[in-house]
């Protein structure tokens, strides 16, 4: 699957595209990929802060638990209702799946983070091919 | 989930019914069966509505109605569904499903210690109390720290516990801090652990070898860290030979060891902890030291710790009064332990952390636990050692040409695969595991841990004899040759079982937790 390239991306696999100040976080098709069926998306409320490369929810698959780390600080805005009842859009559409929308507190910070090419480079490093 | 089964095998025409799948207890109910029988009312009949008023319930609770021979050929067949290890080999990875020797049943069942109840006065319950002091040492001396409880009731209590210890100490300090350290190789029962005792989880990556980074773990070791949470050996079955340099770089920042005794089976009667530099540890009686393990159970954690953590151990402690004459108390006093005093359980301990479980802890494990280690004595339990490592080290020569070794570092009581060579023709560690149930073996550790894409996680122990360990290679080795040659018998195992492949996702997406009469 194509990594879009007006998104950003973390080392801990999550994306995130920007509209205004908004941005819109979600995991990448590596990560959905690496976890299997997802059955369970934990998110924080909105009005809650989250802060770069900190976690923010988690993600349940039927193998592991595993955390969501935020790639921006700022503030939640949304949570996307859509995944109480359908985690599995997750697993579908991965890059088209948001998890959390972010006001973002420093613009900046969506430029530090990896471009496509970079993370791709990266996650074929991790996987050794 | 009761009827997508597969079919069940036939012999010839006949079918007996017992080996087909068993509906539930609900569905086998009729109307007005009863496996009792009231007597006679002999008090004044008294209307419900009238004395429970709105509380008073009209419909019925839809509770199954069945006689008591139906109740109890019920769960009987259901109980001979169980795998254990009383069947054959049980590889779970970490979890040390080793034989619970006969034994240690005979020891529990003695009626002094059976029936000893938990408010009978210290003076008249020495018997036991001597029983609960002696595993005390013997655990002591095989963990070489200072101090224990036996208390927490299973592993992850006794991180629990163990965590309250250093945060007690630390505060003692004048500061909780703030973060605890996590390989990302752990049990996930650690960073739970650390959050429920309010701190933060740090992640800290393994080096190639699957072990700890020491420079990574010195950068970020601070003055907030208030302890590493380490598994040693580690989760893929690893000693960490820089373990007294891990211990160093935490203590010159004022941060504690903490090792989970998961692992320990690999350690007893070779290295104790204590020595090389852990400050507080749990153990597992139910892994290490052949207690019940899994549904019986139930599970004991005791959690040892050095001197300076003693003061904030839960209360009660038991303690021996010196006697005041006679042979023993004289010459070579704090030397060798005093054991002619009486038992008596201290509850007067200002900087305790509190209980953290009723009475003394699940005092029926302490007994065969202290049954295993006096059986074994201490040559026996080193053996005991050096034969789960070699039954380890046995699996993983037989099969890695045929299973991937992400991790090539000696082996110690397991042995961890990755499915990277049967991903390749669709199979996942998953398939394998169910195609060994047909087998006749419970599934080894499946997908942990997390480090290794796609595990295999595979702990013998020491029950296993060569002629079991050959079986179970032999099975490893047949199911690696489906992969090749037949895939999908092996990706939709089990085939043998009364119930076939269940839908994992489903269940956990939308589970259904009880059952409706509509249904």
């Amino acid at each position: 699957m194509a990594y879009p390239a007006n998104y950003r991306y973390t080392r801990e696999h999550e994306w995130i595209v920007l509209d205004g100040n908004i941005g819109s976080i979600g995991i990448t098709d590596y990560a959905q990929n690496s976890l299997g069926d997802i059955v369970y998306v934990d998110v924080p409320k909105v009005g809650e802060p989250v802060t770069a490369n900190a976690t923010f929810g988690s993600v349940e698959s039927v193998k592991a638990v595993s955390d969501l780390y935020s790639p921006v600080t700022g503030t939640v805005t949304a949570t996307n209702e859509e995944l109480k009842s359908s985690p599995d859009k997750i697993n579908e559409a991965p890059h088209d799946t948001w998890i959390i929308k972010v006001e973002l507190a420093d613009p900046a910070q969506f430029n530090v983070l990896l471009d496509a090419a970079a993370y791709e480079a990266f996650i074929s490093e991790e996987t050794g091919s | 989930m009761t009827n997508n089964g597969t079919a069940p095998k036939t012999l010839g025409k006949t079918r007996p019914h017992q080996t087909q799948n068993e509906a539930l207890v609900f569905e086998k109910s009729s109307p007005g069966k009863r496996a009792y029988k009231m007597p006679p009312l002999d008090v004044p009949i008294v209307d419900p509505a009238v004395v429970l008023g709105e509380a008073h319930r009209s419909e019925s609770a839809q509770l199954p109605e069945l006689s008591e021979i139906e109740i109890i050929r019920h769960f009987t067949r259901l109980s001979t569904w169980n795998y254990a290890i009383d069947l054959g080999m049980y590889p779970l990875g970490s979890c040390t499903m080793k034989y619970n020797p006969r034994v240690n049943e005979a020891v529990a069942r003695i009626e002094g210690l059976a029936e000893a109840h938990p408010y009978r006065p210290d003076a008249l319950a020495q018997g036991i109390l001597e029983v609960i002091e002696l595993l005390q040492r013997c655990l002591i001396e095989i963990t070489g720290m200072d101090a224990i409880t036996l208390q927490p009731a299973a592993g992850a209590h006794g991180e629990f516990t163990g965590i309250l210890l250093v945060r007690a100490w630390h505060e003692s300090q004048g500061n909780a801090r703030r973060k605890i350290l996590i390989p990302d190789s752990a049990h996930g029962t650690n960073p739970a652990t650390a959050a429920i005792c309010g701190y933060q989880v740090e992640n800290l990556k393994s080096n190639a070898e699957g072990g700890i980074d020491l420079e990574a773990l010195a950068r970020q070791v601070d003055e907030e860290t208030a302890a590493l949470m380490l598994t040693n050996p580690s989760t893929i079955g690893v000693f960490e030979s820089q373990i007294h340099k891990i211990a160093d770089i935490l203590h010159a920042k004022g941060a504690l060891l903490y090792m989970d005794g998961a692992n320990m089976n690999a350690l007893v009667g070779k290295a104790r902890p204590g020595d090389f530099g852990v400050d507080v540890m749990h153990l597992n009686l139910h892994k290490t030291f052949s207690t019940p393990h899994g549904g019986g159970g139930p599970g004991s954690g005791p959690v040892a710790c050095k001197a300076f953590l003693e003061p904030f151990l839960p209360t009660p402690v038991l303690v021996r009064t010196a006697r005041t004459e006679g042979p023993g108390t004289t010459g070579l006093a704090g030397q060798v332990p005093e054991t002619t005093g009486q038992l008596h359980w201290n509850y007067d301990r200002p900087q305790t952390v509190g209980r953290v479980r009723a009475f003394y802890g699940n005092t029926g494990m302490f007994i065969r636990a202290l049954a295993y280690i006096l059986a074994n004595g201490p040559d026996g339990l080193r053996q005991t050692t050096e034969d789960a490592v070699l039954n380890a080290n046995y699996i993983r020569a037989k099969l890695e040409d045929l299973y991937e070794l992400p991790y090539k570092t000696a082996s110690m009581h397991e042995v961890v695969f990755s499915d990277k060579r049967q991903a390749a023709k669709g199979v996942r560690t998953g398939d394998i595991a169910k195609r060994l149930i047909d087998y006749g073996f419970h599934p080894y550790t499946v997908s942990f841990p997390m480090i290794v894409h796609g595990a295999l996680m595979i702990e013998p122990t020491e029950s296993e004899s060569l002629e079991e360990l050959d079986l179970f290679v032999d099975a490893m080795r047949s199911i690696a040759k489906e992969v090749d040659e037949t895939p999908e018998l092996v990706k939709t195992a089990p085939h043998s079982t009364r119930v076939g492949r269940l839908d994992e996702v489903q269940a956990a997406r939308k589970p259904i937790l009880r059952w409706r009469p509509s249904q």
